[in-house]
């Protein structure tokens, strides 16, 4: 791209010009009449916006240099809505990190264009602190979207508590309108939430804190209380009780859309609280549209308290071994689910859960099977009973058991006939 | 095949066929068609393997291998010597030794089997174009696959399958893989007598462990798996001896016994080419259709072999195989760089006794069954240290008998969910998986001696055993055997979300469920038949493969971009060369 002289650029076109006449302008007559050659120097501001709102940053970077009017334009606010602090160490990442010396740029330049941010940090606690250090100088901020990601292990829970609450709580206080904020596995505590609520309850939309270890059920309680717009909400079982769940079903709330749990034990043998039934009635009675999502992470003599009574879960994941009683108990309990995946169970057949499953949660449309065992007859029934309503059929192959009736290779074409596409087991390498 | 050509005046001076056949892979003399162009109307025909000692030592090859290798190496020198005839080690690079033994030996032929990996392609050409310039002419076979992997690709719309079922359509609308050769006969031998000196020990003799610079032990000579053709052919027979698992070919279900190294396993001679791979597979035709009265045997009978073509067909035109970064099949995931961790897998001090018991076997012996590869495989990636694929392949690539380039890689892509197979929600746990395979324990007390005592109960999570069950078995954790490494429940939590974070960026779906966040390989199982079907169905299978196709990181130093976002007001004349440095691809604008 060739430099053109500064001069070319100095009367940079206005940007409120329509895009006809801006096109007009734009367009120089060439010697020969008839052949009009568009001016580069001349596109209008709000063009060059659109253009470079396509271009990735490197890009737009290079445009940038082109000359004055493309400048600016480069330093437009639109274009500063969005970023995503990449923060890694080579000691502990394979990946490129966002470079320290734009940081300070946007610091300073584009502080109080940016909206929507999030920070992707990697294992090391350098990360997380340069993190930190980003997120206390957005004091010119009015952020929207908060998300800090690690991408790896947690490295935010590594930092003093202290630094990192005052860090984030400079976002709390600036930002007055935040409406999603996500920080899984990060130190927030207690009075850091009564802050976020201080300031942004009218605005809080989605708040995503699973594994914060340092909040407790009244902490959340006061979230749910204050900030009756909340559509999403994700934490750990222990935050969890009825009158979260009576808060959040009350009349000043809006409809809740999704709520995810997850279940995860510190110590073997750890006792688990219940939830009533009734609490659960109200959410659904509230919001009967909303999403239960719920991972457990449980030994398999932990599941106890659950699955006694009904309970509206839609999306359940069980990441560890699960017995053939807490499945049968899941058929029974469970109406409103839409997708079970089960990682492992024992060595017993699933046969009958299965088909209890089947017949009584009538909106199953998604099942993955890891480590189990389930004979083929049994199987092909369980799909001819779900029918096509299941789109997604996630099941390894060495979990297939062949009985007198089917062997494995006739079973992927009974199954696809009733699936009404072609279907196959997963499979691992066997070499 | 590839022929050099000959000039004509070599052609006219020398009528003698001198002919030279290079052992790479393929270490056998049965079915070896690349030998038999070797000694047809061969005057004189040497054997040699090339071998660079000083290569040993920093090759990531660890001890097991080599001496698998210099096994199979001296026991084809023994069968050649039976044949009157040698095998010729040479020292040295293949690029440097053949100009010399073509001026040597007067060579006007050389063969070999084909290698169908990117690297011995790549060797192979440049050593092809050398020999044209001596006047050699070169033969190349293709049997350490059974099928040509080209021929594969072509009939998928020229591009290798990346799911097995779509490569088992393929294979089964290809006819029958090539009828093995016998193997050479010393009447063949004999028309083409080689002079052999008598220092050939010396200059042309297989090395022993301590020439590549290994250090044994005396009476070390007790190890589980031994390299060689004669090894390979009389495990096959044990192995077609068991004739009731090859009639009502069940799939065999892992049981505690299976773990243990099988006297009639064969992966290693067929990755090391002692075993021709068409043998293999007609041996168990064969024998399958006497015992089923003519029946064709299903695809399933051959599930080891067709994994193999699998992964060489996939690799072949892919240099970049194994790693992430560039690999346009790799799903790019956001790794842990962790050496320490990784230290402790390799070495087997995870404190998890059903992991450290496989990484063990593997060390010690130099094979693991595929469940325990999985198992570990698991655990080092996506299961719970979230450390990146490739070093869990160079791990294997060191240790690992039947570890080739191709299987190698592909298997590790598959495991760790970043090719191939995206179902990350199955996850394998370090104690239960373990415990679930072996109840008995025995595999653990086997290669974790330490462990011994500890009752059945607590022997795949000593740690939670209460202290007196520790002081009884003489073994406290945390003194006599490590302390479990991570927290399993607490890594499997997080991997997941990580899993599910890269993939929801893959498939650009930001619902709930966890199933549909992984975009399915759409691969129909049958491929188009016509030019029709061709056009309409190729397209949303390209398309939909496209989009799981991942960004590779093509990569531009920030420090580049950087300098011109300062440099508001200067003269930038030049803009840097952006193909070879490296940055991250941003996300895209949400306005």
């Amino acid at each position: 791209m060739k430099r053109r002289l500064s001069g070319d650029c100095e009367d940079s076109p206005s940007s409120c010009e329509g895009p006809a006449e801006s096109c007009k302008r734009v367009r120089q007559p060439a010697e020969d009449s008839g052949d009009v050659l568009p001016d580069w120097a001349r596109l209008p501001q709000e063009m060059l916006l659109h253009i470079f709102q396509y271009l990735p940053l490197l890009d737009r970077a290079f445009a940038s240099q082109v000359c004055r009017g493309w400048n600016e334009a480069f330093h437009m606010p639109e274009l500063w809505r969005c970023f995503e602090f990449e923060l890694n160490q080579p000691a502990s990442s394979y990946l490129k990190a966002t470079h320290p010396d734009l940081i300070k740029q946007i610091i300073k330049r584009h502080s109080n264009h940016l909206q929507y941010v999030s920070f992707k940090v990697d294992s090391s606690t350098e990360s997380a602190e340069a993190a930190c250090d980003i997120l206390s100088q957005l004091v010119n901020c009015s952020l929207k979207t908060l998300g800090l990601i690690s991408t790896a292990r947690p490295s935010f829970m590594e930092l003093p508590k202290s630094h990192f609450i005052s860090a984030l709580t400079v976002v709390f206080v600036n930002s007055k309108s935040l409406s999603s904020l996500k920080i899984d596995d990060t130190p927030v505590d207690d009075p850091s939430l009564k802050v976020l609520v201080a300031n942004n309850s009218d605005t809080l939309k989605l708040l995503k804190m699973s594994s914060c270890p340092h909040v407790s059920p009244a902490g959340i309680l006061c979230v749910a209380d204050q900030c009756h717009g909340l559509r999403e909400l994700a934490l750990n079982y222990h935050l969890l009780s009825d009158e979260l769940l009576l808060a959040l079903s009350s009349e000043k709330h809006v409809h809740l859309e999704h709520l995810r749990i997850d279940v995860v034990s510190e110590n073997p043998g750890q006792q688990f609280h219940t939830i009533k039934k009734s609490s659960w009635d109200a959410m659904v009675r509230h919001s009967p549209k909303f999403n239960l999502v719920m991972y457990f992470f449980l030994y398999e003599d932990e599941f106890g308290p659950f699955f006694r009574d009904e309970i509206p879960v839609t999306h359940l994941y069980f990441g560890r071994s699960v017995s053939k009683e807490v499945l049968g108990r899941v058929g029974m309990n469970c109406p409103r689910l839409v997708e079970l995946v089960v990682c492992a169970n024992g060595l017993r057949p699933l046969d009958e859960e299965l088909i209890r499953i089947a017949e009584r949660c009538q909106h199953l449309s998604a099942i993955g099977l890891g480590e189990c065992e389930v004979s083929c007859s049994a199987f092909v029934e369980f799909v001819k009973m779900c029918g096509r309503r299941l789109s997604q059929l996630s099941i390894m192959e060495e979990v297939l058991i062949p009985d007198h009736k089917y062997s494995l290779d006739e079973i992927h074409w009974e199954v696809s006939k009733h699936l009404g596409r072609v279907w196959f087991p997963d499979m691992m390498p066997t070499w | 095949e590839t022929r050099g050509g000959n000039t004509i005046e070599s052609t006219v001076a020398t009528m003698v066929v001198n002919s030279v056949h290079w052992f790479r892979k393929g270490l056998r003399l049965h079915d070896n068609p690349a030998l038999q162009e070797a000694l047809n109307g061969a005057d004189t025909v040497r054997c040699v393997y090339i071998l660079d000692p000083w290569f040993a030592g920093s090759a990531n090859v660890g001890i097991n291998r080599w001496r698998f290798l210099l096994e199979s190496l001296e026991d084809l020198d023994t069968s050649l010597r039976k044949l009157n005839s040698r095998l010729f080690v040479v020292r040295g690079q293949p690029a440097d030794v053949f100009p010399r033994l073509f001026k040597e030996w007067n060579v006007t032929r050389l063969t070999f089997e084909y290698d169908s990996e990117p690297y011995g392609k790549e060797r192979d050409a440049a050593i092809i174009k050398m020999a044209q310039e001596y006047g050699v002419e070169t033969l190349v076979r293709n049997t350490h696959t059974l099928y040509s992997p080209d021929r594969i690709i072509e009939m998928n719309n020229h591009s290798p399958p990346l799911t097995f079922k779509r490569f088992q359509a393929i294979v089964n609308r290809l006819e029958l893989p090539r009828k093995p050769l016998p193997t050479i006969t010393q009447e063949q031998m004999a028309r083409c007598r080689t002079r052999i000196l008598d220092n050939h020990d010396e200059r042309y003799g297989v090395p022993s462990l301590e020439e590549l610079g290994f250090k044994t032990f005396k009476g070390d000579s007790s190890h589980v798996w031994k390299g060689g053709e004669t090894e390979a052919l009389e495990r096959l027979n044990k192995h077609l001896d068991r004739k009731a698992w090859v009639a009502n070919f069940e799939r065999p279900r892992i049981n505690a016994q299976s773990l243990f190294a099988s006297p009639t396993g064969l992966s290693p001679y067929l990755r090391f080419g002692c075993l021709s791979c068409r043998v293999f597979y007609y041996n168990l035709r064969d024998l399958y259709m006497k015992l089923r009265r003519h029946s064709s045997p299903p695809l399933s009978l051959f599930g080891q072999l067709l994994w193999r073509e699998f992964f060489y067909t996939a690799a072949t035109n892919n240099p970049n195989f194994d790693r992430m970064e560039g690999n346009p099949i790799c799903v790019q995931i956001p790794w842990d760089h962790n050496p320490e961790a990784l230290a402790k897998w390799a070495e087997g001090r995870t404190g998890f006794p059903w992991i450290d018991a496989i990484m063990t076997q593997l060390r010690q012996e130099g094979w693991i069954h595929h469940l325990a590869r999985h198992a570990v495989a698991c655990f080092l990636t996506r299961g719970d240290l979230w450390i990146s694929w490739e070093s869990g392949m160079k791990v294997f690539e060191e240790l690992l008998l039947d570890a080739d380039w191709s299987v190698n890689a592909g298997s590790w892509m598959w495991l760790s969910c970043s090719a191939f197979f995206q179902q990350f929600f199955h996850c394998y746990c370090p104690v239960g998986f373990g415990r679930r395979t072996d109840p008995s324990g025995d595999y653990i007390r086997r290669y974790i001696p330490k462990l011994k005592d500890y009752p059945n109960r607590y022997i795949y999570e000593p740690w939670n055993a209460p202290e007196s069950v520790q002081k009884e078995a003489n073994c406290i954790v945390g003194v006599d055997y490590p302390k479990p490494m991570i927290n399993h429940a607490e890594s499997s939590r997080l991997n997941i979300e990580r899993m599910k974070q890269v993939y929801q960026q893959l498939s650009h779906y930001r619902g709930l469920s966890l199933l549909a966040s992984v975009p399915t390989i759409q691969e129909e199982a049958e491929p188009p038949m016509s030019d029709d079907s061709y056009a309409s169905s190729s397209t949303a299978g390209e398309a939909r493969q496209s989009s799981i196709i991942i960004l590779t990181g093509f990569t531009v130093q920030l420090s580049v971009f950087f300098a011109l976002f300062l440099s508001v007001n200067q003269n930038v004349t030049t803009l840097p060369d952006l193909t070879k440095k490296s940055f991250t691809m941003p996300k895209k604008i949400n306005a």
